[in-house]
């Protein structure tokens, strides 16, 4: 049958995919080495010797702790606000017809779709023409901001998915507007929340480009290691700092993709 | 005694689209009811009025003598079937059934026992673990109808009950819902674009079109009496002929409606046709023929031997199978 | 199931303020709705759309050559000044980057696409899937930095051209003018190599989303009509796939235009637009000219929107 022969691919489209899977994920499969190093100086190839003592270095190191825990504050309240505005504006956009829904999705998604540098700058500015000193809170506004779009895109996929019948079924069989919030919306909405709730700590927990314009003199994880990488004081321990933000950033992603795959929605494709 | 629902003067427009306009329809206590159209005619429109999902623009609505407007869905002791069954994706079939015992409060054994009872009588006993997601579409619809039958409601709604089933399961579950609802004596409203089922399980029947009934009554009055050239074009098999055909017949100069089976073939004399096409139906044969530039199709009794195709035939009737109409939709 | 019905057939109104409430927002959904938007609206109106507006107003501002404070009085001179000479090469390059790394990432991305789309299957459609989204979404710092560690003169790019005896090769690479340097982390190729892929993932995801939807019917008629699977991917796939390529080119694009940490992290000195709004409002600080910068991004990115959404390039997002 032609069918069959055609579900097959050629040769030489399996190895330009597979060559280009590969190119996605070797630079980060090659960090984890570089972590094992025993070369303090240098970016040298091959490792002269492995050793683990970097992990313990880096342990020991009281600004990557607080840097660590400064990034997960921040990614903690950016995403709580961003999970309440995201699912609002979803269920408002989806739930009725109303003029100007166009303009919301649009307003929701341009954090995400100007370059960071503008939404970063922008903010900046105007935290300096009100006079608000730098702070945690000037981080989280930050970020609150281009996160809801992650929750948003979730929360309107299933929302969308979700027949609108089942609302109409629970307020027929007896059920107000909150026992149907509660019993039928919420536990529908659940996993699409969760899922965008940890895309949206991920993006929060690896932005480097917002906040470098809105932290002052704070550093986040990636902050610490921006500066690291302009002004390195001990690449060995940049290396593991890096081999644990990937490591920390793959568990919600993955936990995402789990959380969604069910259904036709695609998990973080609004990053 | 007072109606079980009744609508004067109801109309609902949707932007530009008068969905229901101007709708008179009284639906007696423990009547099994159709609201028969084609699509976008307003019988939906006017089913998810009786549930409170729309608010009429004017007119009023009650229900049991009660004034149903500005009284939100949950608080009308009416429930729905609806057409893709709604099933709660996320709840057992005993917790769907349920349902509408929990939001009022019922304890858990109690309204477990009544979910059991309710799945019992629509013949899914043991079915109550399962999630929605496990069930063919005939037994979610039994699920659908347990659901609001535990309600007890004083009026059951169903959006096209049938429609997502198949030929075979569409039947039984025809003559299943008409004894469900004798034995519970509970009034039934049901949508439906298919005339067949609305003419074989409803006591009386409303034709819809363009947001207005055309026509209310008994199945047999419907179909043998339309009032409109519409419904018989809408309801029946009927042949509908045209003041100038019917004038080229002998007969008066109105649109008419003369049923397929009420024509029979002579050798001689009657009306001179053709035969067109002939297509064997099991108990009967459907012949189509001319007549001049009229189609007819006629209904051959099994047994009576069937003319060839272009076979010159002579059409009789009796005068009294004529049916006379407005030519109006 | 057939005891009487003893209750009417309407329910009175629930005790207490949820059922007043709800049959408040039953009534009038307007009120529910403007209750679910305003927070939203707030947050995004006042804090981004806010700030947005602040920043552009800014760029209408000049700033006095003396004092090097911001005279806020409404002029052009700002904008004059962003089309001097050495702006407009930042800005020339920036683009000519910016296409050069969108051009690549879709040839990169093509094959990645047409096959996960149209023979992976089960598995291998989830690996397929999950193998661009976890470089999608891991940090972007460490990406990178894992770049830095590539194309550092003593790292593994260096090695391997060393193993293959190709050292030459790459010597006489880095000895081209412009694009060469001293080694592949300070010069043009580090930054075009870093840049495609870094955003590589965002071409794929549209344009596997786009070849997704093209009927398999439609290939198979292609073939039954007489075409050779050459002539089919010429004729329908690619040109249906294209909405799919312009979206991630918008990405590729806007990304590659916005972005300051790359070329200052790898490439040579030559500023990029987004180093060159870093550089403006930080230490020249002159925000009225770093406004005037960003409005660029802003500017090329309306336009080329306006383009993709008549390519139909939105319905494959």
């Amino acid at each position: 049958m032609r069918s069959d022969t055609e579900a097959t691919a050629s040769l030489p489209l399996k190895i330009a995919a597979g060559a280009g899977i590969a190119f996605l994920h070797l630079p980060i499969l090659l960090i984890f080495v570089y972590a094992f190093t025993t070369e303090e100086k240098s970016f040298q190839w091959p490792p002269p010797g492995l050793t683990l003592n970097w992990f313990s270095v880096a342990w020991n190191r009281p600004d990557v702790w607080q840097a660590l825990s400064l990034s997960v504050k921040v990614a903690s309240v950016a995403t709580a606000i961003a999970l309440l505005l995201g699912t609002l504006a979803a269920a408002a956009v989806s739930q009725t017809r109303f003029f100007g829904r166009e303009a919301i999705s649009l307003l929701v998604i341009l954090p995400i779709a100007l370059p960071g540098i503008i939404t970063g700058i922008a903010l900046r500015s105007a935290f300096s023409l009100a006079d608000i000193p730098y702070s945690l809170w000037t981080i989280i506004l930050g970020h609150g901001t281009f996160c809801v779009v992650v929750v948003y895109n979730n929360a309107v996929a299933r929302f969308r998915r979700t027949s609108g019948s089942l609302i109409e079924a629970s307020m027929d069989l007896g059920a107000d507007g909150f026992q149907t919030f509660r019993h039928i919306i919420l536990p529908n909405i659940a996993t699409a929340l969760l899922a965008g709730g940890m895309l949206a700590f991920a993006l929060s927990f690896d932005e480097v480009i917002v906040t470098t314009f809105t932290g002052g003199q704070q550093a986040t994880l990636p902050i610490w290691m921006l500066q690291e990488l302009i002004r390195p004081r001990q690449r060995p321990v940049t290396n593991v700092v890096a081999v644990v933000v990937v490591l920390v950033t793959f568990l919600p992603i993955l936990a995402a993709y789990y959380l969604t795959r069910d259904t036709d929605e695609i998990a973080g494709s609004g990053k | 005694m007072t109606a079980a629902v009744s609508f004067s003067g109801v109309s609902r427009h949707f932007g530009k689209v008068q969905a229901v306009d101007r709708v008179d329809l009284v639906v007696e206590p423990g009547e099994f009811f159709a609201m028969l159209g084609p699509s976008g005619s307003g019988k939906t429109t006017c089913l998810r009025l009786i549930a409170g999902f729309e608010q009429p623009d004017s007119g009023h609505i009650e229900i049991f003598g009660e004034t149903a407007e500005g009284v939100p869905p949950y608080r009308r002791n009416v429930n729905t079937v609806f057409q893709d069954y709604a099933l709660f994706p996320h709840f057992s079939i005993l917790d769907n059934v349920a349902y509408g015992l929990m939001v009022k409060g019922i304890g858990k054994a109690e309204r477990h026992r009544q979910a059991e009872e309710a799945l019992a009588l629509v013949k899914l006993p043991d079915y109550g673990a399962r999630k929605p997601g496990q069930l063919s579409g005939g037994q979610r619809q039994r699920v659908a109808l347990a659901r609001a039958l535990v309600n007890r409601p004083r009026v059951l709604l169903l959006d096209e009950p049938l429609g997502a089933l198949d030929l075979k399961l569409r039947e039984s579950m025809q003559e299943e819902l008409k004894s469900l609802q004798r034995s519970l004596g509970i009034t039934f409203i049901f949508v439906t674009h298919d005339q067949g089922e609305a003419l074989s399980m409803a006591d009386r029947v409303a034709v819809f079109n363009k947001g207005r009934i055309v026509q209310a009554g008994t199945p047999q009055e419907i179909y043998n009496r339309p009032k409109t050239r519409f419904v018989a074009d809408f309801v029946g098999s009927s042949n509908v002929i045209d003041p100038d055909a019917m004038r080229y017949f002998g007969g008066e100069a109105r649109c008419a409606s003369l049923r397929p089976e009420a024509i029979s073939l002579v050798r001689d004399g009657g009306v001179r046709a053709h035969v067109r096409s002939a297509a064997f139906l099991g108990a009967a044969t459907r012949l189509g023929v001319t007549a001049g530039d009229v189609s007819l199709s006629v209904m051959l009794p099994a047994g009576q031997p069937v003319p060839e195709q272009g076979t010159e035939v002579g059409l009789t009737w009796a005068p009294g199978d004529v049916h006379y109409m407005d030519d109006a939709a | 199931m057939t005891g009487a019905f003893s209750q009417g057939v309407i329910s009175a109104r629930r005790a207490g303020l949820s059922g007043r409430l709800s049959d408040l927002f039953w009534r009038r959904p307007q009120l529910l709705l403007i209750l679910m938007l305003t927070p939203p609206l707030l947050w995004l109106g006042i804090i981004y759309v806010g700030s947005l507006l602040a920043l552009l107003a800014q760029s209408f501002f000049a700033i006095d050559d003396f004092s090097g404070l911001v005279t806020y009085e409404l002029t052009l001179d700002t904008y004059r000044q962003l089309l001097n000479p050495a702006n407009l090469d930042i800005i020339l390059r920036t683009l000519v980057m910016a296409v050069a790394v969108t051009v690549a990432s879709a040839f990169i991305a093509f094959p990645i696409a047409y096959y996960a789309a149209r023979y992976a299957k089960g598995r291998w459609k989830a690996f397929f899937y999950l193998g661009v989204m976890m470089p999608l979404w891991s940090s972007y710092l460490v990406k990178v930095y894992a770049w830095k560690l590539i194309l550092a003169k003593e790292g593994i790019l260096t090695w391997i051209f060393a193993r293959l005896h190709l050292s030459s090769v790459l010597d006489s690479v880095l000895a081209l003018p412009v694009i060469g340097g001293n080694s592949l982390s300070v010069s043009y190729i580090g930054t075009f190599l870093v840049f495609v892929y870094i955003w590589l993932p965002y071409m794929i995801l549209p344009t596997q989303a786009a070849l997704e939807r093209v009927p398999k019917t439609l290939v198979e008629a292609s073939g039954d009509l007489g075409a050779t699977p050459r002539q089919t991917f010429f004729t329908v796939l690619l040109p249906l796939a294209l909405p799919g390529l312009v979206a991630g080119s918008i990405f590729t694009f806007s990304l590659t235009l916005g972005d300051y940490i790359i070329p200052q992290i790898i490439g040579s000195s030559r500023l990029f637009i987004g180093q060159a709004v870093y550089a403006q409002q930080g230490t020249a600080g002159n925000v009225p000219l770093a406004a005037a910068f960003s409005v660029v991004p802003i500017v090329i990115m309306g336009v080329y929107l306006a383009i993709a959404k008549r390519m139909g390039a939105f319905d494959a997002l």
